[in-house]
């Protein structure tokens, strides 16, 4: 039997998901002890007694891990628990130097809350509300590197290194409750929840939200009914879906995947599944039809959990505007075409976009700026808009340099330049390069002059009417003044010169 | 020298008739001459030793303000961390293991300028009341070399009571400080959970685990109690409190109108006669002093071992899951194509003892799923009936007594096939750890039909334990006069001391 496509499972089959999005916070010290915990050090450089598991160490928690995390609850509409508890999770690992993992279990500090998201539909926009189970608080472990052998997996490898560095970064688990009734847009709903969340918790600065750094990580569960049923299928956990487009992938995959088992009358193996990137397709993890006990227990080391009514109030009144009505806003406000909007969205530049606006800078401008010749150049270098030597305050100082006429977009494009090569302020470049509009049409005059007489046979045509032919004319002239000249003004001035009236 | 108090070496230092070197010279003399029978110490450390004594001596030269028991040599359980000193809570999984920071109470030892001679056997991590657990060998009683001195912590205890060292420090999870402290004639503290930091302390029993110190007066053992104590920001569950004035109350040492509860549950049946009627006499001492002996009922005692023996299990399964040859410590099995879980299972079942093992076992079963609620579950239960127990019997009196074991000192091999008689052993202790509070063992004399100690329990509510040393104080002054010399000195000659 051939695997059935998209459109033939979903004409058979509902999809059910269940998402667990994993993100560590960004915390300068670790979730139990005070190691630093910057990305990329070197291995086994951020270690302390405590996260390597000595004999007598001890943790204790780290406070601005519980305020991000209350700060992500209130964002989600959680209730916050006034007592909570961690638990310990015990199971033998490598990479996971207690033997347990410190992790919330039956009292998480967050609960019932939910996420609206909308998407495109064949019937126009349409919200769906994600409900969340929990957001509760846990550790990291660390990373193993199976070297040898042909998968990269544990079995089959020569031997591990071990890297303690990641063993207790905060992490927050975030939770939903199953999410029923997507249908055939499950994938694209799963993704713009995800999305949503990114968008969220980068608003409230709590995570660098980096899915290709593991920052931010999803698991996603799927399992099939038959349509009309209200009956739960099994599912399978689909883990290492690191970008959202393989949120996507990852839940579209694995419903042709179950579709295909279900329509030849096989089960669906409730297991672990990995994520493969390059095929778009899962291969199986660990089996977990022998569910693993994990003989979870308060852990007593640590104290409950117990923030002050006050405290959670005060923190709710720092939340700032929700990512998906501030995006509604800003595209009314600027009146922003759907497709723009877009593309300022995909390119991450709605920040910096509005922080551009803020300083004074037209809202169309601005967002042709950093959309169009900043984009560009991030494109060329590979580097993230945000990486450039380019500020707001700089892209305003350009649209207002335009505005007054001191430059023309030609020349701020090289303004832009000269700041991103890090020339200073638009101001300094501007001086620096001996930039400047030539507004003197005397010196225009003569240069028109001067490529009428090179280019004598050319100038003869448009004198006869061959407009079109100006174009060469004008660009020679601009490149005689060195880019300098308002293009507008050379023309106007060009065409007077072989017999055309102004209109 | 050695036989003195510390509260007199400390004083004879102050006075400078003598140095700290001096000091530790002399008990490191008295532990070559006598350890290789009692077999108290692990590991001496007489390099770093005699270096601590040395810098206490110039600070003291130079006219520095030191603490009490500033140059005093001491003998430290080797369930503390010490940095660059062997350290493997009597355990074979940890042998030759070096850790790299100083566990709280060493630190705090060391600012005081305590002088730590090196680190004492004890049941191998500090699970078992005879210190015939360890994984190097029992301790011997220094009162009768074929006997146990009690445990977990019988290498502390009994390097005092053999004049080893004049102060030891212990960790009392079900009474591994109070019954060897007994068994061996000296005073031994179990502080309020909390009050000392567990930072450093290799976890037995995390809710239940408390160091504390060895002495062999109240007011040594009070002295060394003030400079273990404290906040530790690196203890989440240390008590963030001023420490109760513990020196200041064995100073003190006056029941004129204290309340003494006698908690009936504590004695009669099971107890040894001559433990009992030593017990007895004391409370006629305290009646004498003008303190009223009240009776309290704690029925949920009964219960008491059978929690801890779910409790303590439970958590030492999760506690002990770390030693699993990944880092430090004992590594076997790791010969080619060896998985990392065959290295690990290897490694512990190579490295853990019958004990240990047997407790992880239980502990494991305790939590799995299925089984959390009958157990795990029904143990914490009982843990709140006698937390209520205590609080309703310290409404009719300030502290409470008992007999601190049923028994004197028991034969080494006698119970060791027996566990559940063992266990028995700590019937008395144990409830004083499943409340968190306090409590002292001190000496009430030799039982009449063995001429061993006999240890006398006090408990004081949580936070309290100055009330320990206020009432321990004067029943140990009243003895000390009738007996006319320490119990101590009772005890036999042991060969090789000068």
């Amino acid at each position: 039997m051939a695997l059935p496509t998209y459109d033939e499972v979903i004409a058979k089959w509902d999809p059910v998901l269940g998402l667990e999005v994993h993100v560590e916070l960004n915390t300068n010290s670790k979730m139990f002890c005070s190691c630093a915990t910057e990305f990329g050090a070197a291995p086994n450089t951020q270690t302390c007694p405590v996260c390597l598991a000595l004999p007598g160490a001890l943790p204790v928690v780290n406070e601005k891990a519980i305020e991000s995390t209350i700060l992500i609850g209130l964002a989600l509409n959680c209730k916050i628990a006034p007592y909570s508890r961690f638990a310990r999770k015990n199971y033998f690992y490598p990479d996971m130097p207690k033997n347990f993992q410190i992790s919330q279990y039956d009292e998480p500090i967050c609960f019932d809350g939910y996420v609206d998201v909308e998407i495109e539909t064949d019937e126009g926009t349409k919200q769906f509300r994600i409900e969340i189970e929990r957001v509760h608080m846990e550790e990291d472990t660390g990373k193993s590197l199976h070297v040898g052998g042909a998968t990269g997996r544990i079995h089959g490898a020569d031997y591990s290194l071990l890297d303690y560095n990641r063993a207790g970064i905060p992490l927050v688990e975030i939770v939903t409750k199953i999410v029923p009734g997507t249908g055939k847009y499950a994938p694209e709903v799963a993704k713009a929840y995800v999305a949503e969340l990114r968008d969220i918790l980068r608003g409230l600065k709590v995570s660098d939200v980096k899915m290709e750094q593991g920052s931010l990580r999803c698991d996603a569960n799927v399992s099939l009914k038959p349509i009309g049923s209200d009956v739960l299928g099994t599912r399978s956990e689909t883990k290492n879906v690191n970008s959202l487009r393989s949120v996507e992938r990852a839940i579209r995959g694995e419903m042709i995947r179950h579709a295909e088992l279900l329509n030849e009358g096989k089960k669906v193996k409730q297991e672990t599944r990995h994520f493969q990137e390059d095929t778009g397709l899962t291969r199986s993890g660990r089996s977990k039809e022998q569910a693993e006990d994990y003989r979870y227990f308060p852990d007593p080391d640590l104290v409950p959990v117990t923030p002050a009514a006050a405290w959670i109030e005060e923190l709710r009144a720092t939340l700032p505007e929700r990512p998906s009505l501030r995006r509604k806003r800003i595209k009314e406000e600027w009146n922003v075409p759907d497709k723009e909007m877009e593309a300022m969205i995909n390119a991450d530049v709605l920040d910096i976009v509005e922080a551009t606006v803020l300083l004074g800078a037209d809202p169309t401008k601005a967002r042709t700026w950093w959309l169009g010749e900043i984009s560009r150049i991030a494109n060329d270098q590979n580097v993230a808009i945000a990486d450039l030597a380019i500020t707001p305050a700089d892209v305003a100082e350009l649209v207002a340099l335009v505005a007054s006429g001191d430059l023309t977009d030609k020349l701020a494009r090289q303004v832009v330049e000269g700041v991103i090569a890090g020339e200073g302020k638009p101001s300094e470049v501007v001086a620096k390069r001996g930039i400047k509009v030539v507004n003197d049409d005397g010196a225009l005059m003569a240069a028109i002059e001067k490529v009428c007489a090179e280019q004598a046979d050319t100038a003869e045509k448009v004198r006869g009417g061959h407009l079109p032919a100006a174009g060469a004319l004008i660009g020679a002239v601009m490149k005689e003044t060195k880019g300098q000249a308002d293009a507008a003004r050379v023309r106007e001035l060009l065409l007077g010169h072989l017999g055309h009236a102004a209109n | 020298m050695i036989n003195k108090t510390a509260a007199q070496m400390a004083d004879a230092l102050a006075k400078d008739e003598t140095t700290s070197v001096e000091l530790t010279q002399a008990h490191l003399d008295r532990i070559a001459s006598v350890d290789g029978q009692v077999k108290a110490f692990l590991h001496v450390d007489s390099e770093g030793a005699l270096a601590q004594a040395k810098d206490v001596d110039a600070r003291r030269a130079q006219g520095e303000k030191l603490s009490p028991i500033a140059g005093i040599p001491l003998a430290l359980k080797d369930v503390l961390a010490q940095k660059g000193v062997p350290t493997t809570a009597g355990s074979k999984i940890l042998q030759g293991w070096r850790p790299p920071y100083d566990s709280t109470v060493v630190s705090k030892l060391k600012d005081a300028g305590v002088v730590i001679m090196g680190k004492t056997n004890m049941d191998e991590f500090a699970m078992g009341s005879s210190t015939e657990n360890s994984g190097y060998g029992p301790t011997f009683n220094p009162w009768d070399l074929t006997r146990t001195p009690g445990g977990s912590s019988g290498g502390s205890a009994a390097a005092v009571s053999a004049f080893e060292a004049p102060l030891a420090v212990g960790s009392d999870t079900g009474g591994s400080i109070r019954q060897p402290a007994a068994l061996t004639g000296i005073v031994g503290v179990r502080p309020t959970y909390g009050a000392v930091s567990r930072f450093g302390l290799i976890a037995y029993s995390s809710s239940l685990d408390q160091a504390g110190p060895f002495g062999r007066t109240v007011l040594d053992t009070a002295l060394l109690h003030e400079v273990m104590a404290g906040h530790d920001p690196k203890d989440a569950t240390s008590i963030n409190a001023p420490v109760p004035a513990v020196v200041a109350a064995a100073k003190s040492g006056d029941v004129k109108g204290m309340k003494i509860g006698v908690i009936k549950q504590l004695q009669g049946e099971g107890y040894q006669k001559g433990v009992q009627t030593r017990f007895d006499e004391s409370l006629e001492v305290l009646a004498s002093l003008g303190a009223e002996i009240v009776e309290v009922d704690c029925p949920s005692f009964e219960y008491a071992l059978a929690a801890y023996y779910l409790i303590a299990p439970s958590e030492c399964s999760s506690n002990l899951a770390r030693f699993d040859a990944m880092r430090y410590g004992l590594r076997t099995g790791d010969v080619d194509g060896a998985s990392a879980e065959a290295v690990m299972s290897a490694t512990r079942d190579a490295g853990f003892g019958r004990e240990v093992k047997r407790r992880i076992i239980l502990g494991t079963y305790a939590l799995s799923s299925g089984y959390y609620d009958a157990y795990y579950g029904s143990a914490q239960k009982i843990r709140t009936l006698i937390i209520q127990d205590y609080a309703k019997a310290f409404t009719k009196a300030d502290v409470l007594v008992s007999p601190t074991a049923p028994t004197t000192a028991y034969k080494i091999g006698e119970k060791v096939d027996d566990p559940m008689a063992m266990y028995l052993g700590d019937v008395a202790t144990i409830p004083v750890n499943l409340a968190g509070i306090c409590g002292m063992s001190l000496p009430a004399g030799l039982a009449d039909e063995d001429n061993l100690p006999v240890g006398f329990q006090i408990m004081a509510p949580a936070m309290q334990d100055q009330r320990l040393y206020q009432a321990g104080a004067a029943l140990e002054a009243a003895l000390l006069s009738k007996w006319g010399a320490p119990i101590l000195s009772k005890a036999p000659e042991l060969k090789g001391a000068k």
